[in-house]
């Protein structure tokens, strides 16, 4: 197989020659003794997605906390635009154009499109005590900034629990992008998701890449990662198992990669056929 | 009304937004209406009002207006604030107990400690202040469900009532307001009447007035969109910069300044206060509100609808009252109207939470 762990360059630049829109070296997170994540490194730039894979406990989680300013990192450098940061809070990353869409814990289910679109954001006219929320314009951007991305909203009023799984991610996404995100990352946005709305999440990174935007897309899935991705990071046990460019690997061999969990997975199912069989004799 | 809001991308057309602008119009009155909380509380109120103008003459009449209004008033003021909470996410089970409490203390203050009435009402309300800060702190601190927390506040606010009162005044209640200095122009203020010879309360005017500035805070203000987001979704809310504890707790304060304004009118009104004054009323708040709407797992609701429930409330006490039957009745009544607000309330969130992925 032509995978080649950790044979790109931890220092790189982007297609156009300008400093990737973000990028770790040789990152490493300790909490106590427990190793979390050993000397990763990965970027992204404009307009490119960088896929980060690896099954549970693989460190995912961790890396994108660190990339979204939860957590610190413990060694290496993390650059934006090629400038060292280190971030206290999620606040400072999304000051620096970092926005990170949790999956499920974006929106909120009863309120309208339009309240969840600017929550905590929200537009304003008036002074003092008649301060008030500009509704006009907060539903009339939303509509055009849901347009962007080829969505059509015809009830600014609905609540988002109506809304598909895959058109609540559009939302977040299309929120986290007219504040001014330039990288997106996007926690998981498939796993919750049936084929069919994965498909839709999927078509939203292609647009948001389409706009000039970085996107960081973690999933355990490397059938969701292979269409979309420019780069793929494969971890394991906190530690990058490989980076390939896209032209570097094949679907196959990232799935093949990812293998160790699949076979996990194989062996799930046996347990279960196994406890189900014992369970019928019993 | 949960057909879907949005198509699947397929490449955005320029005149997109016309096209969509004609649609926007197309979303039908009976959808706009559904999705109004405070729907089913304005077709109870027509429903209770109706049927007791049938069954009570005087209900009928300008001075029984100024009778059920008055008790929906005081109980309406209380009932919106606790929908503001209760949209936040939250339960403040000492509402009740802190009217008395702040009407005893106003009582105390004045009468026994020498304040005059205007510097006493000031310390009341201080003081109201400092006990919504201690159930929000409470309850944001320990990650406490507020209904433990504020049920906790609830019997040591009971008990120093009486015991207070006790020790102090030798009686149950605390009297004698109406001689204080300065007690004729707060009376004007929290607890006159208007429009003789049927004697309104004045009351009734804050109630609207209180109603009026919730509604708009709520549908308006970015205060009041974080309201409903705390209430909704904590941890999204959280995750959009929403300063959630900061919210949270404005609202328990504002419950706990509500209360001492209730309780500041109901002392002035009979220039005396009894210690058991508001205990049990903590629960009519709370149904006036879930009848209005508010949904218990917070996040929805209204500040109109809990006011129509408070009047719901309000009639049927009065109603029962004026045709003749044992007042008894009205726990039932409580009862049966919370019973179906909760059953209704339910079927409206499904379908607003409904069709997910």
């Amino acid at each position: 197989m032509s995978a080649r762990p950790g044979a790109v360059p931890a220092s790189g630049t982007a297609t156009n020659g300008a400093p990737p829109l973000l990028e770790v070296r040789h990152i490493s997170k300790y909490f106590g003794n427990v190793i979390a994540l050993k000397d990763v490194s990965c970027l992204v730039g404009a307009g490119q997605v960088t896929c980060v894979l690896g099954d549970n406990g693989a460190g995912k989680s961790t890396f994108i906390k660190i990339l979204s300013g939860v957590h610190q990192h413990s060694e290496g450098e993390f650059l934006v635009e090629g400038e060292p940061v280190r971030f206290n809070s999620p606040r400072d990353a999304r000051g620096r154009g970092i926005a990170t869409v949790f999956q499920d814990l974006a929106t909120v289910p009863l309120m309208s499109l339009w309240r969840n679109f600017f929550l905590g954001s929200e537009p304003t006219v008036g002074k003092g005590p008649l301060r008030r929320i500009d509704v006009k314009a907060a539903r009339r951007i939303m509509h055009d900034e849901m347009a962007k991305m080829g969505i059509d909203v015809r009830d600014p009023d609905q609540p988002v629990g109506t809304l598909s799984g895959g058109e609540r991610q559009a939302v977040s996404i299309a929120r986290a992008v007219y504040f001014g995100a330039k990288v997106l990352i996007l926690d998981e946005p498939t796993s919750a998701l049936g084929v069919k709305q994965s498909g839709v999440v999927l078509k939203y990174i292609v647009q948001a890449r389409e706009r000039g935007l970085g996107v960081i897309f973690i999933t355990h899935n490397p059938h969701h990662a292979y269409p979309v991705g420019d780069r793929f990071v494969v971890l394991n046990r906190g530690r990058l198992m490989g980076n390939w460019a896209r032209n570097e690997i094949s679907r196959d061999e990232l799935v093949q990669t990812m293998a160790g969990g699949a076979e996990l997975d194989q062996l799930t199912h046996e347990l279960e056929r196994q406890l189900g069989r014992d369970h019928v004799a019993s | 009304m949960a057909q879907p809001a949005v198509t699947s991308p397929s490449g955005a057309t320029p005149d997109t937004v016309s096209v969509v602008d004609d649609r926007l119009a197309q979303v039908s009155l009976v959808t706009k209406l559904l999705r109004r909380p405070e729907l089913g509380a304005l077709i109870g109120a027509l429903a209770v009002g109706l049927f007791f103008a049938v069954t009570a003459d005087s209900f009928r009449t300008l001075a029984g207006v100024a009778n059920w209004t008055d008790v929906a008033s005081t109980l309406g003021i209380m009932a919106v604030v606790v929908a503001l909470l209760m949209i936040g996410g939250e339960f403040d089970l000492s509402a009740g107990a802190m009217t008395g409490t702040s009407g005893l203390l106003l009582g105390l203050l004045s009468t026994e400690w020498g304040f005059s009435m205007w510097p006493a009402i000031l310390v009341t309300f201080a003081f109201a202040v400092c006990i919504g800060l201690f159930n929000g702190f409470m309850v944001m601190k320990t990650r406490l469900p507020s209904f433990i927390v504020t049920l906790a506040t609830f019997f040591i606010l009971q008990g120093v009532n009486l015991g207070f009162t006790k020790a102090i005044t030798d009686t149950v209640r605390v009297a004698g307001l109406t001689d204080v200095t300065g007690f004729e122009s707060a009376a004007t203020i929290f607890a006159s009447t208007f429009w003789e010879p049927y004697n309104f309360r004045i009351s009734v005017i804050w109630w609207i007035g209180i109603t009026i500035v919730a509604t708009w805070v709520l549908s308006r203000s970015r205060f009041g969109n974080w309201i409903f987001a705390v209430g909704g979704d904590a941890n999204a809310a959280r995750n959009v910069g929403v300063p959630v504890q900061k919210v949270k707790i404005t609202l328990f304060v504002i419950t706990s300044t509500s209360a001492a304004l209730v309780g500041t009118m109901i002392a002035l009104r009979l220039g005396s206060i009894q210690a058991g004054q508001g205990i049990g009323e903590e629960f009519t708040y709370i149904i006036a509100a879930v009848v209005g709407g508010c949904l218990l797992t917070g996040g929805y609701g209204s500040a109109i609808g809990a006011a129509l429930g408070a009047l719901i409330v309000g009639m049927a006490f009065i109603g029962i009252q004026f045709s003749g039957w044992n007042t008894d009745w009205r726990f039932l009544f409580l009862g049966v109207i919370l019973l179906m607000a909760v059953l209704v309330n339910n079927l409206v969130r499904k379908s607003a939470e409904g069709a997910r992925r």
